[in-house]
């Protein structure tokens, strides 16, 4: 009953909020790169109420789009497949919506103890376990494999849209976006071996427990923290990778027939996966929900001689966790909108040229360089 | 005789240019130091003032139209009709301005002032006096050509957008009730009727006809 009540919890929280995200993100893409070219930004949208005006600095610009996008001409081209073409969007936005569904976002809540200093015995004792809830909503065995399937889904959303447009723009979007998120999401794997290597899992809430155990993953592998930097924001179609909606070449890419909500979707989406992909380097790079130095007891330090123990109560523990989680992905968010402002976009065959020829031998490299490491480390005459 | 060639340097990819890696950090720190300075303007409040500092660091919006950039003294806006003193034109209907304009977007019809009026015989008045603004290219040749400074285009204001072509033809009484830019519906020139101790030239009593 427990099981059924929190996942539905989790996955319309979950749900609620990505759906929230797009709104959210193009405010703050907006106000970011006003900031960024020393401009005001949207300011300019109100809500009257009375003698009152709400602006919010310009966050009800977004709930204008959002009223605009309802009310536009649900246009559809006379040729090329309907079917498909009203299924594109759906594809494109469901997979990044089904990615959160693995990452872990905070440690497991034991109800019953919620004031108690955290005790390893509960995990063993049925009674207590029965009544814990782990804030991931799918505690997968293939984790990181899951994330790579259901990511590489994504690209048929792009590639149906543009091939059932029946726009050569569209075609070209399409084709664009299918080639090079398929480049990217070898890179993108292969970049993660050598991190599953060192984890010696593929669970993601193992890996955030190794990292609190040992030390986050971008310390034990900084290439494969780049590499996957990269590739995930290649995989999101965005500025500097955004040649499949290329507005100079391709008018708006695979998207260009597409109106109202179904633009809003594949529009959506894309912020969807920024928010994902955040959410996805931060469990497997920067250790997930744990806060520098806090362990399930509370605060442990315990280096260069120095030992402080301050022993925190169960729930505080699981609130600090998931701040961190929430502050580590609005950090990488941030740094993602900044790369997409900094950047100007890659040619076409750079695109191809650095996703085959730069990042996946770097990753393979990185795969061998950790290998050898850990098998040096592992063999019994080091011991 | 061929000038002197400078040969410049093509700068050299070094191994940190061509890794790209380096420059993006570098790129990454330009817009952040930017981002820190706009924001930090923005949430403190000490935004520059774009008009009056247009060259200020940091955010340089003019939020048009509650602050407009100042146009310079000689921008040639609306124009207006000057009156005197009486408040009547100043405009003599002598068709200078109407001749010179390359849009031919003037036209006055002249009228004689009634006997016993003492300006009739040295000048007429524009019974009408129309401009319209949508041929008018601004050149600002009727304002150079008007020998009574009678017509000027230091309004400082621009052409507004109407949604009729009527509302932009500007007839005598709409020219005279526009202002300049420093609120006066004269002109600086003094004007010296005839009959005044100040008329410069021949009049009727001391022409001696």
């Amino acid at each position: 009953m427990l099981f059924w009540i929190s996942t539905t919890l989790k996955v319309l929280v979950a749900i609620g909020f990505l759906a929230q995200v797009a709104a959210i993100l193009l405010w703050v893409e907006r106000k970011q790169s006003a900031m960024m070219q020393n401009r005001i930004g949207p300011n300019r949208a109100t809500i009257k109420i009375g003698r009152f005006e709400i602006r919010a600095a310009g966050l009800v610009h977004s709930i204008a789009d959002g009223i605009k996008m309802v009310w536009k001409a649900d246009w559809e081209p006379t040729g090329g497949d309907h079917l498909l073409y009203r299924l594109a969007p759906i594809i494109a936005i469901v997979p990044a919506l089904c990615l959160c569904a693995v990452i872990p976002f905070g440690p497991t809540v034991f109800i019953d103890h919620a004031r108690d200093l955290y005790d390893p015995a509960w995990a063993a004792d049925a009674a207590t376990a029965a009544r814990s809830v782990p804030l991931q909503i799918a505690n997968l065995d293939v984790g990181v494999l899951f994330v790579f399937a259901v990511a590489g889904a994504g690209v048929i959303g792009a590639a149906l849209a543009g091939w059932s447009s029946d726009n050569k723009f569209s075609l070209m979007g399409g084709l664009r976006a299918a080639s090079q998120m398929v480049s990217y999401e070898v890179a993108m794997g292969i970049s993660l071996v050598g991190a599953m290597m060192i984890f010696q899992t593929v669970r993601l809430d193992e890996m955030v427990t190794w990292q609190m155990q040992h030390c986050w993953g971008i310390f034990v592998q900084p290439v494969a923290f780049v590499l996957f930097c990269t590739a995930a924001i290649a995989e999101t179609k965005r500025v500097p990778f955004d040649t499949p909606e290329g507005e100079s070449e391709l008018v708006a890419g695979y998207f260009t027939e597409y109106a109202g909500l179904k633009m809003a979707m594949f529009a959506s989406g894309e912020f969807v996966e920024v928010c994902v992909s955040s959410a996805l380097i931060t469990t497997i790079f920067l250790g997930g929900w744990q806060f520098p130095f806090v362990q399930l007891t509370g605060f442990e330090f315990h280096y260069f001689g120095i030992n402080i123990s301050w022993h925190w109560a169960h729930f505080i523990v699981v609130a600090v966790s998931f701040l961190s989680f929430c502050l580590k992905c609005v950090f990488l968010i941030f740094m993602q909108l900044q790369v997409r402002w900094t950047l100007p976009r890659f040619r076409y065959d750079q695109i191809m040229k650095l996703g085959w020829r730069m990042l996946l031998p770097a990753a393979l490299l990185n795969v061998l360089v950790t290998g050898t490491v850990l098998l040096f480390l592992n063999s019994p005459s080091a011991h | 005789m061929p000038g002197k060639t400078k040969v410049l340097k093509k700068p050299a990819r070094t191994l940190a240019d061509q890794s790209y890696l380096l420059e993006v950090m570098k790129g990454l720190g330009t817009t952040l130091k930017h981002f820190f300075q706009g924001t930090g303007q923005m949430v403190s409040g000490n935004v520059p003032d774009a008009v009056k500092y247009p060259l200020a660091e940091g955010i340089a919006t003019i939020s048009y139209p509650e602050e407009k950039r100042p146009y310079a003294e000689r921008w040639r806006g609306v124009h207006r009709l000057t009156h005197r003193d009486d408040g009547s034109p100043r405009c003599v209907a002598c068709l200078c301005c109407s001749t010179a304009c390359p849009a031919q977007c003037i036209y006055i019809k002249p009228g004689e002032y009634p006997e016993g009026d003492k300006r009739r015989g040295y000048e007429r008045y524009p019974v009408e006096f129309v401009i319209d603004e949508l041929r008018c290219i601004f050149c600002g040749f009727c304002v150079e050509a008007c020998p009574c400074d009678a017509i000027r285009m230091d309004t400082g204001t621009h052409m507004t957008a109407f949604d009729e072509k009527s509302a932009f033809i500007y007839d005598k009484d709409k020219l005279m009730s526009i202002v300049s830019q420093h609120g006066t519906q004269k002109s600086e020139n003094p004007r010296h009727e005839p009959g005044e101790a100040s008329h410069p030239g021949i009049d009727r009593l001391r022409g001696g006809h």
